[in-house]
């Protein structure tokens, strides 16, 4: 150890440090991943993808609700009344343009046509979860006649769109499939 | 731990044990030997009464663990199990879920106590800033505690309050998912909360010991807010300051105990005592009460502002109201620290103090509700809402720091110890 000054090249031990020190970020991060994802969903939460529901017995006027995802998706006949209110609306009333319809574009626009079912005008197939914080719509209620949510006052009209109240978007529609003609796949 | 230790070890096995772990000499030196200004009133007893409130929350809540089941099918039956099988199931049950509202009783105390004599001001920025880091910590044991009986108002409460995040562009739904494990809160959610509902409370009992570190490193505040000059201003801790503590513990028992006995559900909600169900939602969900008055700023956001739509002006004003308190020490500009010599800051304090509560109300009712049936005062719950809001912020971002510059504060006495003798000789104050 006789050289008192120090080196201008980095010396091996600065080196060491630097490369120790980089592997040591990236194995913590590494590490530390599996901890943060093991909380996103499991396998078997993943794999409730789908359900079939008949919905040959639902009468105009009426609704059923199915467990999806653990959501409840609401699959509505709707009466005469309701398509013609849903469609009366002009686009430039809504509170969110957006037709939310995982089965259309994603930039298709909200008239009625484009979030009840293709080809079949009466048929609403919708997650019932408001699109404020999550709470559960009540069906044919609110100024609308369509959902109203107890939480904080959002309001939907028969076509699940928002209308009044705190919530920003339509309420969402989940991909489905009709399998025949009274069968429908969510999912 | 500042210096002034007075500890001396008497026995040989004192003597043994301090040269190797001088523990004792801690203890002495933080309870016993410590100096406390000798003008402290009763407000300052509230922290004693946390610490004790932490322990009962602590000790209640792992024997509660011993009978509870975290499974979603049957976590409801195991609390209704321990209310009705296990051996004085119901009494620490009802210390539990009650001490979690007298912890939220004495924090608020505690809080309003410091911002009334300026306990936030140089040098306590840290030690302020610690209490607002527990009270943020309490708040989420607090709420994944409701959330473990997996009644109505669990279940509700958490999937509005993980909701919260959606309301953030982009990263928020991820984040959401994340939280509760699943598309919508369910088993998972349950159990997560479970393991950190019990950890929590540990991570507080840490951010304790910091916390009065940091009030032993700077010294306690007191009512005159002027600073400690000489040791004629101060008392030891024992037996002064440990003898009112408990005393002031005692008194505060009994209204605990009291609401154990004789009302033991009048600070919960009766629709917890309906089993969770995702397909119904209760027709007007409140939080527990020490949450209502951040719940009535996050309702009062019902207006898009610009680009931020009011969903996320809702969360981001509820989370402003308790952040704005970590920026207090420097929001407030006055060199006076007690709120007894400033004239002005004493009315907005008030006014503050009544505002909060008023909030608390306006979280309860409906935001339709018309709260005066007056003319002219007729107006709907989330109208004064909106107005109680703006009154909270202008508070610390408008009146405080404004005020140290326009208010004359009235003159500061010398010491301690000349104003306590100024008021114990009538005769010489004439
Ligand atoms: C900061 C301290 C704590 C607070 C503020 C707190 C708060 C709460 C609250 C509000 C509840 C719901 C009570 C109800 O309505 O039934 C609860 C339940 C529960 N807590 Fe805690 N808690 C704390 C510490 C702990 C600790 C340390 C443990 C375990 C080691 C624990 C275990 C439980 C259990 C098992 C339940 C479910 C049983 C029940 O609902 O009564 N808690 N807690
Ligand atoms: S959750 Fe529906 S209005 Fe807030």
């Amino acid at each position: 150890m006789a050289e008192s000054d120090t080196p201008a090249e980095p010396t091996r031990r600065d080196f060491l440090l630097h490369a120790a020190g980089a592997f040591g970020v990236v194995g913590v991060a590494a590490a530390a991943w599996p901890f943060i994802d093991q909380m996103n969903p499991d396998a078997s939460t993943r794999a409730l993808a789908s359900v079939e529901v008949d919905i040959s017995g639902v009468q105009p006027g009426q609704a059923i609700t199915v467990m999806w995802r653990g959501k409840p998706v609401v699959i509505r006949n709707r009466t005469e009344k309701e398509v013609e209110e849903g469609k009366a609306v002009k686009l430039e009333e809504l509170k969110d343009p957006l037709a939310r319809n995982a089965n259309a574009d994603a930039s298709a626009d909200a008239s009625d046509a484009n979030r009840a079912a293709a080809g079949k005008e009466n048929i609403l197939v919708m997650t019932k979860v408001c699109t404020h914080l999550g709470c559960i719509p009540l069906d044919e209620s609110g100024e609308f006649g369509g959902w109203f949510c107890p939480c904080h006052g959002s309001v939907y009209d028969t076509s699940g769109r928002i209308r009044s109240g705190p919530a920003p978007e339509n309420l969402p529609i989940p991909p489905y499939a009709f399998l025949t003609d009274t069968k429908i796949r969510i999912g | 731990m500042s210096g002034h230790s007075t500890y001396v070890p008497r026995t040989a096995l004192g003597k043994w044990f301090e040269a190797r772990l001088p523990v004792v000499r801690l203890l002495h030196d933080t309870a016993v030997s410590y100096p406390t200004p000798r003008n402290l009133n009763a407000l300052w007893t509230f922290g004693g009464i946390l610490a004790m409130m932490l322990v009962v929350q602590i000790v209640t809540g792992i024997v509660l663990a011993m009978h509870y089941a975290a499974d979603s099918r049957i976590a409801f039956q195991s609390v209704e199990s321990i209310m009705r099988d296990v051996n004085w199931g119901w009494l620490i049950r009802y210390l539990h879920a009650n001490g979690a509202s007298m912890f939220f009783i004495a924090v608020y105390i505690h809080i309003f106590r410091g911002l009334y004599y300026g306990s936030y001001k140089p040098p306590r920025e840290i030690l302020w800033i610690l209490g607002v880091i527990i009270y943020l910590l309490m708040m989420a044991a607090a709420f994944m505690g409701y959330v473990l009986p997996w009644g109505q108002m669990s279940f509700w409460g958490a999937t509005v309050i993980t909701n919260f995040f959606t309301a953030l562009p982009i990263v928020g739904q991820p984040i959401q998912t994340l939280l509760i494990g699943g598309f919508s809160v369910d088993n998972a959610t349950l159990n997560r909360f479970f393991s950190l509902h019990y950890l929590l409370p540990f991570l507080i009992a840490g951010v304790v010991v910091l916390h009065v570190w940091a009030l032993h490193v700077v010294g306690q505040n007191n009512p005159l807010g002027i600073d400690v000059k000489s040791e004629k201003d101060t008392v030891p801790f024992t037996p002064y300051a440990t003898s009112k503590d408990v005393m002031w513990i005692v008194l505060f028992m009994i209204f605990y105990g009291w609401f154990v006995f004789y009302q033991p559900n009048f600070l919960g909600h009766p629709d917890n005592y309906i089993e969770a169900n995702p397909l119904s939602t209760p027709a007007h969900i409140v939080p527990e009460w020490y949450f209502l008055p951040f719940y009535a700023i996050l309702r009062a956001i019902d207006f898009n502002i610009g680009p931020i739509d009011s969903k996320l002006g809702g969360v981001l004003a509820m989370f402003g109201a308790i952040a704005v308190l970590a920026f207090l020490p420097w929001l407030d500009t006055s060199k006076v620290r007690s709120g007894r010599f400033r004239p002005i800051f004493k009315v907005a304090f008030w006014l503050f103090g009544v505002n909060a509560l008023f909030l608390g109300y306006l979280g309860s009712v409906k935001t339709d509700d018309i709260l005066f049936h007056v003319p002219g005062l007729d107006y709907q719950a989330v109208v004064w809402a909106k107005l109680s809001t703006f009154y909270y912020f202008a508070y610390f971002l408008v009146i405080l720091p404004v005020l140290g510059y326009i208010e004359k504060p009235k003159p500061l006495p010398v010491s301690i110890n000349d104003a306590i003798l100024a008021k114990s000789a009538p005769s010489s104050a004439h």
